[in-house]
Parts: C-alpha cells; sequence; structure tokens
C-alpha cells in the first residue's frame, strides 16, 4: 500500500515515520532537501525535493499508482489545492488535507474534502478543559 | 457594477482605478500593510486589510450582496483559485476572473472549472510566437466557459489548400476562417478568396480540433 506525504514538517515527518513502520511505501515531498533530516538517518521511503503543486512532481513521487496521500504543508490554501487535484485529477482512493483555517475547513469539509482542523480540535479541547474544571467546582 | 477585487498589487490597484473611472462599485483587498496604506490613500473605504482566502475578510468585504464579478489578482495562484472557489461555491458569485501567474498551473484552474484565466506569460508568449515568422498554431484567445478559442496558423507549403479558395476548402465542423494576413496586410475574407503558403489565418474554433485544422491549413 503506498502514501505520498506532501510537507515533511513536525506532522507530515511524523506521520511519514508512523505510516513507515506499519509497513507502508511512504514517499515524502518537500520543498526543502533539509526537511529529509526530520525522517531520521535510517530513512528508507522515497523523498522527493519540490512543490507538491507541481504536477510533475506529485508523478515523480509516484501519485499515479498511489493509495492515500496526505496533504499538510505549511499553507492552508495549497493544501486545498492538491487535495483536490490528488482526488480530481488522479483518483487517489484515500485523500486527507489538513487545513488550520476553521471556516475554510467547514466549507472544504461540507464539498467532500476528507479535512482535518487541528485549530477546532484544540477550541474544542481547551474549552472542554476549562469547563471540566468548572464542572469540578460542583 | 459591483466588482471585488483580490489582490492590490500593480494589476489590481491599475484594474481598481480604472473600474471606479468607469463608474463602477469596487472594493479592493490586499494583505500586505504596506501597501495597504499606500493604497488606502487613493482608494479610501474601497480597499480593506486582509487575506482575501479568509471567509471574514471576503464578507467584511462585501461578497454576501454578492459582487457582480470577484476578480481574483494576487500574486499567488492557490490564493486564486480558493478565492474563485470560495466566491463561486460558498457565495454564489456568477462570475469570477483569475489570474494564472505560473502557466504550469493552468491545468489545476482547469481542473477546479475556473474560467476564464488571464496569464500574462501566456500573452506574452503568443504574442512572441506570433512574431515569429515559422510558427506552428498559436492560441491567442481562450473562452473555455463559452467552449471556444481563436488561434492563429500560417498555412504550410505543401497544404492541400493552398491556392484553393475558401468557399472550396473543407474547414472542420465548429470552425470558421475569421481573417487572412497576407504581406503584412489583414483582410477578412469572402468565400471566393484564394489561400496561398504564407498567409497567416485567425480562426475560431471549439477547443479540441486544432489538429484537424492543421490537417486542412498547415500539412498536405
Amino acid at each position: 500500500m503506498r502514501v505520498i506525504v506532501v510537507g515533511c514538517g513536525r506532522v507530515g515527518s511524523s506521520v511519514a515515520l508512523d505510516l513507515k513502520r506499519e509497513g507502508w511505501d511512504v514517499t515524502v515531498i518537500d520543498e526543502q532537501e533539509d526537511a529529509l533530516g526530520r525522517l531520521g538517518e535510517d530513512w528508507t521511503g522515497g523523498f522527493v525535493v519540490g512543490h507538491g503543486i507541481d504536477l510533475q512532481v506529485l508523478r515523480n513521487a509516484g501519485i499515479d499508482d498511489a493509495d492515500a496521500v496526505v496533504v499538510t504543508t505549511d499553507g492552508d490554501n495549497t493544501n486545498i489545492v492538491i487535495g483536490q487535484a490528488a482526488r480530481k485529477l488522479f483518483d487517489v482512493p484515500t485523500v486527507v488535507v489538513r487545513i488550520l483555517d476553521p471556516a475554510r475547513a467547514r466549507f472544504y469539509a461540507s464539498g467532500g474534502l476528507n479535512v482535518v482542523c487541528p485549530t477546532s480540535s484544540a477550541i474544542t479541547a481547551l474549552t472542554d478543559a476549562v469547563r471540566a474544571y468548572e464542572g469540578a467546582l460542583g | 457594477m459591483y466588482l471585488l477585487i483580490a489582490g492590490g498589487g500593480k494589476v489590481g490597484s491599475n484594474l481598481a482605478r480604472t473600474l471606479i473611472r468607469d463608474g463602477h462599485e469596487v472594493t479592493l483587498i490586499e494583505q500586505r500593510s504596506s501597501r495597504f496604506d499606500q493604497l488606502e490613500v487613493e482608494f479610501e473605504h474601497q480597499v480593506h486589510k486582509g487575506d482575501a482566502t479568509e471567509l471574514y475578510i471576503l464578507e467584511r468585504a462585501g461578497i454576501k450582496r454578492p459582487p457582480d464579478i470577484v476578480v481574483a489578482v494576487t500574486g499567488d495562484d492557490e490564493d486564486n483559485m480558493v478565492i474563485c472557489q470560495l466566491a463561486r461555491e460558498a457565495y454564489g458569485v456568477e462570475k469570477v476572473i483569475a489570474r494564472v501567474n505560473d502557466p504550469r498551473n493552468q491545468a489545476y484552474f482547469d481542473l477546479l472549472g475556473i474560467s476564464p484565466t488571464v496569464s500574462a506569460t501566456g500573452s506574452i508568449m503568443a504574442l512572441i510566437e506570433h512574431e515569429v515568422p515559422e510558427h506552428g498554431l498559436i492560441h491567442l484567445l481562450e473562452l473555455r466557459a463559452e467552449n471556444l478559442e481563436i488561434v492563429e496558423l500560417t498555412v504550410g507549403d505543401e497544404a492541400s489548400c493552398a491556392g484553393k479558395t475558401i468557399r472550396q476548402v473543407t474547414l472542420p465542423e465548429g470552425s470558421r476562417l475569421i481573417s487572412v494576413v497576407r504581406n503584412g496586410k489583414a483582410e477578412i475574407p469572402d468565400e471566393s478568396m484564394q489561400l496561398e503558403p504564407g498567409d497567416s489565418v485567425l480562426a475560431i474554433l471549439e477547443p479540441g480540433k486544432e489538429d484537424e485544422l492543421r490537417k486542412v491549413l498547415v500539412e498536405h
């Protein structure tokens, strides 16, 4: 099973390492060659230097045979666009996209894009923590 | 008309100025502080500061009215794509126009159905090719939503149409010759005009018919 991770920051690199450990064939795309360092010295998966919006870069990373694509660069709009290309142009069965802005996350999720919004999760978790404290006061 | 322009750089600001002069209502959105300050001097309340890919910024700029046209002319293609998608699909704006900075990204705009698009690089490339004596088929104007394009080709030396009148040439269905330029002079031809090798021909046709047209006019 092949997965492509677009964006090798803190999140992308961890996702890549976890999936690799579980036996996935992983290729990571990042604009910076240095990002390869986040994958550790024993990285045996693929690494393509380039911008994920470049269709040729996506093809070089093997998107034509990918079962899954995880889009997690530091730009919401970049992620939104690459995610849609992965689905509509390359027909990748599983595409998941990180969008930090809750408003755009809601909009694109309602349009059928598989979206993960860490900001919304954080808001929920933080307010729940305060409510729990309030609850504990009786 | 009420227009919303995203991107207050040279293109956006000049566009806003022209439209206002022509009597339209315009709101301009620019995210860079220093640029916004400059624009505010000229445009005052008509310019808003913010990231036009944020829904609350678009709403503050009046996208719920909705505008007649949203024009996305920032320097970032991904931003332009998202602005147009949000305008059309979240706010029901009927007409969107986008600038394409990197011609390689045209495929994305096509995929997302964003049309028309304007690529300065693309337009200038077409003009450069137009100036080159021996060139293939060049796309001068594409109206994707209307399914039409205008192309220019040079009648080949061995072309089957050379020496024939326009009436005698079987053009692909859905195409028409608009003008013929010979020795620097342009003519809107009638069907009795004879085509000669070296004639530069402007044709209007449905996208996808280029190869058929090339076979008729250029090849033998």
